[in-house]
């Protein structure tokens, strides 16, 4: 085990698929020389030189659609788009190209590849460096979506992504890259080195993906959440005295249904956060998971704590962002339904 | 091209405007008193000065994430850019859209862009406007090297060319997209090789020389007036400082050699040297100048800070949305 930050347990999860396969090839923008203006692929072209870790243009369609053609072909790129909010001119390829070619070849070649990108808000990035369009990806046929909250699982998922044989998008929320962000924007972040998530197995593992992770027990009330949202929960539970049991899916697609089930049967009551705006996000689906599974266990109608129907603001950014005080109050609210 | 005392002075201004504007940002940032990523545009100063010299308040401009310059340039005022980086009430967009997203239509602004390469289709669509009124104004694109890269560039330069618009692409090649060197990312040196593959006629001028920004500019303007259709100009330039903010994070991706040399070529300086060489101005002349911004710069920063922040409501206002005014308090 060594302790890292999410930053460095991504990078070491380049290292080891680069290391253990050579079909692994990195590109991306300021990926090589510059290794990412988040330091995720540090080292990475200096190590493996730069046929395997390159720079690409501003390119963001390219550099997807580049990626497919090499997935043909046997290599197994994982290509980084700097931030979620750049992925647009690339939702063509992602969409219509690398989620439906082994569909449409009835499986003679496929796109097994990764794009990473950072997600979220919590950084003062504005509309266009804060987006968490996960939902954008859940809806499409033919990819996974995965969503860390963890260097543990970063590593892990990572690793899993690479070697799968589908299109895989690996969201990292950005605001957690240094340590468990709790919506507490004015009280310093606890750094994961002094996190039990920071404790990062080494060389190779993986996690499976599909797979959630009980991230905090409880019994009052099941709280489902992903990213950065995980640790939120975990703060407004603990800040408001409630026991309540936080879910972190990991990914999204596929989805670990029966640990939904299980946590929510327990509890009765169901609390669904995420960043993204309320409307069609992810979490619509999530409670229509829950309704249907477990319509006659539930003691209250599901809640939903969601960024606000509007662009990422500017000014803001913390009656946007679902903090520990709006989720601390849903949380309250469940219980006395 | 013999230029007026008058265009000169104003050309001057407009420099030190951006100059004083980028420098008191960066300070505030680094005060911690701006959120949010800062694109400063020092070093940049004559392609923005130069080329809005060219253009009215009817002309439209587009930009990019590094966009206080253009609006400075094309007469945006001081205070509600401040409040606006900010993020405050008093902003030109009420503090909703911040440093990569602020825009002002009264002057033709049609707003920085955080995401590279957006500006240059909406430039595209602005010059149809202009053509369908027959008003004889131009919209003008300024976009960066690397965006020259990416899709929406090459769909702009095309439908603008094919449709013979009054349109100006101003390609500031400053060599870096980000920190990435232009040579890592394209087989050319030059952005205005590309010109051709459009149709369209490409200039290289050096970008540290507002005059000669401003005389292709002209030609670029009156050609696109009368019906010729787009050119593109490559601004040969510099960003003194850092991709954003300030500060180099301590990563080289360029040599302080390489920085120094372009200093060297600082666009006002070497302008007011050559101002005072050629007898149209003297030291004290510039002096004033400056003095006199730097004041109104002061005050600027003074309104941005004594101002209010918006309501919150403001969030679910300006925008289709089903949630009700008040969601969100
Ligand atoms: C679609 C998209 N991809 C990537 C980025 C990240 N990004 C912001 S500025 C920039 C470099 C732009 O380079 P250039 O066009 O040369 O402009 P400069 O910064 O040099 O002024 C990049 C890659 C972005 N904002 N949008
Ligand atoms: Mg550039």
């Amino acid at each position: 085990m060594t302790a890292m930050t999410m930053i460095e347990a991504i990078r070491d999860a380049h290292m080891v698929a680069m290391e253990s396969d050579d079909r692994v090839v990195v590109f991306g923008e300021d990926v090589g020389y510059f290794g990412g203006v988040f330091r995720c692929t540090q080292g990475l072209q200096e190590r493996f030189g730069d046929h395997r870790c390159f720079d690409s243009p501003i390119s963001e369609a390219g550099i997807v659609g580049a990626a497919v053609g090499m997935a043909a072909y046997g290599l197994r790129p994982c290509v980084e788009i700097q931030f979620a909010d750049y992925v647009y001119p690339a939702y063509d390829q992602i969409v219509s190209e690398a989620a439906r070619v082994r569909h449409r070849s009835a499986g003679d070649f496929s796109a097994p590849i990764v794009v990473r990108m950072p997600t979220g808000g919590g950084i003062f990035g504005g509309q266009t460096h804060s987006q968490s369009p996960e939902a954008l990806f859940t809806h499409v046929s033919g990819l996974k979506t995965v969503v860390v909250s963890n260097p543990h699982d970063a590593k892990g998922l990572l690793i899993a992504a690479i070697e799968d044989d589908d299109p895989v998008v690996f969201l990292e929320p950005k605001r957690v890259y240094n340590g468990p962000f709790d919506g507490h924007h004015d009280r310093p972040i606890v750094p994961w080195s002094k996190h039990p998530l920071g404790d990062v197995p080494d060389g190779h593992y993986s996690i499976e993906i599909g797979k959630a992770r009980v991230h905090r027990e409880g019994s009052d009330l099941t709280v489902l959440a992903y990213g950065t949202l995980v640790h939120v929960a975990q703060a407004a539970a603990e800040e408001q005295g409630i026991d309540a049991e936080v879910i972190d899916l990991r990914t999204l697609v596929p989805l670990d249904v029966d640990a939904i089930v299980e946590s929510v049967e327990k509890t009765g009551r169901c609390l669904v956060v995420h960043e993204a705006t309320l409307t069609s996000g992810f979490g619509a689906e999530l409670c229509a998971v829950v309704q249907e599974r477990c319509l006659f266990h539930l003691e209250a109608p599901i809640r939903r704590v969601c960024g606000w129907d509007t662009p990422y603001p500017h000014a803001h950014e913390w009656s946007y962002f679902p903090g520990p005080d709006r989720v601390g109050r849903a949380m309250r609210e469940l219980l006395s339904t | 091209m013999e230029l007026s005392t008058d265009v000169l002075t104003d050309m001057h201004r407009r420099m030190v405007r951006i100059r004083l504007f980028e420098e008191a940002a960066g300070k505030l940032a680094e005060a911690a008193k701006l959120p949010g990523f800062l694109h400063l545009y020092v070093g940049q100063e004559a392609v923005a000065s130069g080329v809005c010299t060219a253009l009215t308040d009817q002309d439209q401009i587009t930009s990019t994430h590094r966009g206080h310059g253009h609006l400075v340039a094309k007469g945006g005022e001081f205070k509600p850019m401040m409040a606006e980086l900010m993020g405050k009430a008093t902003g030109y967009n009420k503090g909703k859209g911040g440093s990569m997203h602020i825009s002002n239509l009264d002057v033709g602004m049609l707003g920085a862009n955080g995401i590279v390469g957006a500006g240059a289709p909406i430039a595209v669509g602005a010059g149809f406007g202009n053509k369908l009124k027959g008003n004889g104004n131009v919209a003008a694109a300024f976009f960066g090297d690397g965006s020259t890269n990416i899709g929406a560039f090459h769909e702009a330069a095309n439908m603008a060319c094919a449709l013979k618009l009054p349109v100006l692409f101003i390609c500031e090649n400053n060599e870096y997209g980000e920190f990435t060197a232009r040579d890592k990312t394209m087989a050319i040196t030059d952005i205005v090789d590309r010109a051709a593959g459009y149709g369209m006629p490409g200039v290289i001028v050096d970008g540290m020389d507002v005059v000669a920004i401003h005389e292709a500019t002209i030609e670029a303007k009156n050609r696109a007036v009368r019906g010729e259709g787009p050119s593109l100009i490559e601004a040969k330039t510099y960003r003194f400082y850092n991709h954003h903010g300030v500060q180099n994070l301590g990563l080289k991706y360029r040599t302080d050699d390489e920085v120094a040399e372009w200093k060297q070529r600082d666009p006002i300086f070497t302008f007011e040297d050559r101002m005072i060489d050629a007898g149209t101005a003297t030291r004290d002349d510039f002096d004033g100048v400056w003095a006199e911004l730097r004041a109104d710069i002061d005050e600027a920063i003074q309104f941005a800070e004594d101002s209010p922040v918006p309501d919150v409501d403001q969030l679910l206002v300006d925008v289709y949305t089903e949630m009700p005014a008040g969601a969100t308090s």
